[in-house]
C-alpha cells in the first residue's frame, strides 16, 4: 500500500519555501580551494518536494543521554578540559519566526588549543585528555537548547599556505523535515579572523555571515563560572495553504 | 521605499569540514562517547520486506574517491510509508528510515544494510518508484547536496517515475540508478556518486 499525505486544511500539504541560493554559499568557491574539484558543475535539478522532502526523521529523549549536552563532563576522565568555559545558547528558529521544537541540534569542536580529537587532525597543539569535542541536545518545546563547553582556538589549516580558521563550533540542525537539513558553523562575534576566512567567505551576503555570528551574552553569563554565547539558528519556513483561516497568520 | 517582509533567513550553510566525524559519527570513527550511536541502524530488526546493502563511493573530479564523506539516508519503509507523524499508515516498531555512514579512511567506500522501500505516492497523486533519499556532506561541499537512489532491478517503476523522467538529458537518470552487485553475497547495489566531470550524478534542488 501507499500512503498519500495528510493535507493542511482544505489543501494539499505545505512545503517549505524554495532556498535562498543568494545567501547560501555556491558549491564553487575557488577561494576554499577544496571546493574546486568536489562541487556539481551541472544545474541542480529542481525537485517539487514530496513526502520523502517534507519528512524526515524524529528524535526523542530516549536517543540521549542527559549529559550529552555538556561538553567539559561528558568526555572527563580525571579532571576538567582546559580553556575558557562557556555556555552555548539560543533558538532554533524557521522563516516565520515559529520555534523549531524537539528537534536535534549536534556540535563538534576544537579543543582550546585549537586541535580536534581526530587522527586526521595532525596539529602540534596537544589533545586535551578530558575534552571530546561533541555534543547533542534536542530543542525544548520553544526551540530553546543549551550546551556548556570549552571555546574553541583558531587553528592552521592549509588553504593559502598560511590560513587560519576562526574559532568556530560546528553545528548540525535536523528541523522537521530532511528539506530543512542543515550544517553550519558558528563564529565569535569581535573575532579578526572572520574577516580573512575562505571558508566564511564561500557565503556571498554579508548580512548573512553576521547570523553566523554568536553574540556574547552577558545576561545568560555565570557569574565567576562560564561567559555565555548567544545563537539562533534559522531553518527554513513552511507555507500554508492560502485562505486557510489560521488565527496566528502565514 | 517598498514595505518589509517580516520573515527571517535561512542560517547559511558551512561546510562538515574533515573532522565531521567526531561530531556525527564518533563511534565510527574510533572514538568512544556517547552510549547510544545514532543513525547506524536504519530499519530495525522489525521491518518488512528484502534485506539489502548498498556499497558506493563518491567520487571528485579529479576520479579519485572522497575519503572523509558523511552520508545520510532517508527512506521509506516496504509499504512505502515514512515514520514521519504526516504521512499516514504505520511502520513496524524501530523502523526510523533514517541513516548515516561515513566512508572508509583508506579506500573510500561507504556501506549501509536496510530493507528495501516501496514506492510511494506524491502529493500530486503520482507514484514514485522506490528510492533512497540520500544527503552528502564532507570536507570543500559547502552546502550538502540532495540526490535519489534507485534501483535498477524496478526498472518498470522506474520508467514512470516522476522525478526519473523529469530530467531532460535522458542519459543523466542512470546516474540514480543503482546497479545489482552480483559478486556481492545477498541483495546488494552498488551506487556511485560523481561529484563532477563525465558521468556526474543528479543532485536535486529540494
Ligand atoms: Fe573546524
Amino acid at each position: 500500500m501507499t500512503g498519500a499525505l495528510k493535507g493542511h486544511g482544505a489543501g494539499a500539504p505545505a512545503e517549505y519555501y524554495q532556498r535562498d541560493r543568494d545567501l547560501q554559499p555556491p558549491a564553487h568557491t575557488p577561494i576554499y580551494k577544496t571546493s574546486v574539484m568536489r562541487s556539481p558543475r551541472c544545474s541542480l535539478i529542481s525537485l517539487d518536494q514530496g513526502p520523502g522532502e517534507i519528512t524526515g526523521p524524529t528524535f526523542g529523549h530516549g536517543d540521549l543521554q542527559p549529559g550529552d549536552n555538556d561538553l567539559i563532563t561528558n568526555y572527563a576522565q580525571d579532571g576538567l578540559p582546559i580553556g575558557p568555559r562557556m555556555i552555548l545558547h539560543g533558538r532554533v528558529l524557521d522563516e516565520n519566526a515559529r520555534p523549531v521544537p524537539n528537534t536535534l541540534v549536534e556540535i563538534w569542536q576544537a579543543n582550546a588549543g585549537g586541535r580536534y580529537r581526530h587522527k586526521k587532525d595532525t596539529y602540534l597543539a596537544p589533545i586535551d585528555p578530558n575534552f571530546g569535542g561533541c555534543g547533542r541536545t534536542l530543542t525544548d518545546e520553544n526551540g530553546y537548547y543549551v550546551f556548556r563547553t570549552i571555546k574553541p582556538g583558531a587553528y592552521p589549516w592549509r588553504n593559502y599556505v598560511n590560513s587560519w580558521r576562526p574559532a568556530h563550533i560546528h553545528v548540525s540542525v535536523f528541523g522537521h523535515s530532511f528539506s530543512q537539513r542543515l550544517i553550519t558553523q558558528l563564529y565569535f562575534e569581535g573575532d579578526p579572523l572572520i574577516a580573512t576566512c575562505p571558508i566564511v567567505n564561500t557565503i556571498p551576503d554579508q548580512a548573512a555571515i553576521g547570523q553566523l555570528i554568536a553574540k556574547m551574552d552577558m545576561n545568560a553569563t555565570v557569574p565567576m563560572d562560564a561567559m555565555a554565547w548567544k545563537f539562533d539558528i534559522v531553518l527554513r519556513g513552511r507555507r500554508s495553504t492560502l485562505f486557510e483561516n489560521r488565527p496566528e497568520g502565514n | 521605499m517598498v514595505q518589509k517582509l517580516e520573515y527571517l533567513r535561512e542560517s547559511a550553510s558551512q561546510t562538515a569540514g574533515p573532522y565531521v566525524h567526531i561530531g556525527l559519527a564518533p563511534g565510527a570513527a574510533g572514538f568512544d562517547i556517547y552510549e547510544r550511536e545514532l543513525g547506524w541502524d536504519i530499519a530495525g530488526p522489525n521491518a518488512a520486506g528484502e534485506r539489502i546493502t548498498v556499497t558506493g563511493t563518491v567520487i571528485d573530479g579529479m576520479g579519485a574517491p572522497v575519503k572523509d564523506v558523511l552520508l545520510e539516508a532517508w527512506q521509506a519503509n516496504a509499504a512505502g510509508v515514512y515514520a514521519h507523524p504526516e504521512h499516514p499508515g504505520e511502520v513496524e516498531a524501530g523502523f526510523r528510515g533514517w541513516g548515516r555512514v561515513i566512508t572508509d579512511f583508506e579506500s573510500g567506500e561507504w556501506r549501509f544494510e536496510t530493507v528495501k522501500p516501496g514506492a510511494v505516492t506524491g502529493a500530486d497523486g503520482r507514484v514514485h518508484a522506490p528510492h533512497i533519499n540520500l544527503w552528502i556532506v564532507a570536507r570543500g561541499i559547502n552546502i550538502g547536496l540532495n540526490t535519489r537512489l534507485y534501483f535498477a532491478d524496478e526498472a518498470e517503476a522506474n520508467a514512470a517515475d516522476p522525478v526519473l523522467t523529469g530530467i531532460e538529458w535522458e542519459d543523466r537518470r542512470a546516474t540514480l540508478v543503482a546497479a545489482r552487485d552480483e559478486r556481492a553475497e545477498g541483495q546488494a547495489y552498488r551506487f556511485d556518486i560523481r561529484l563532477q566531470g563525465a558521468g556526474e550524478t543528479v543532485f536535486f534542488d529540494i
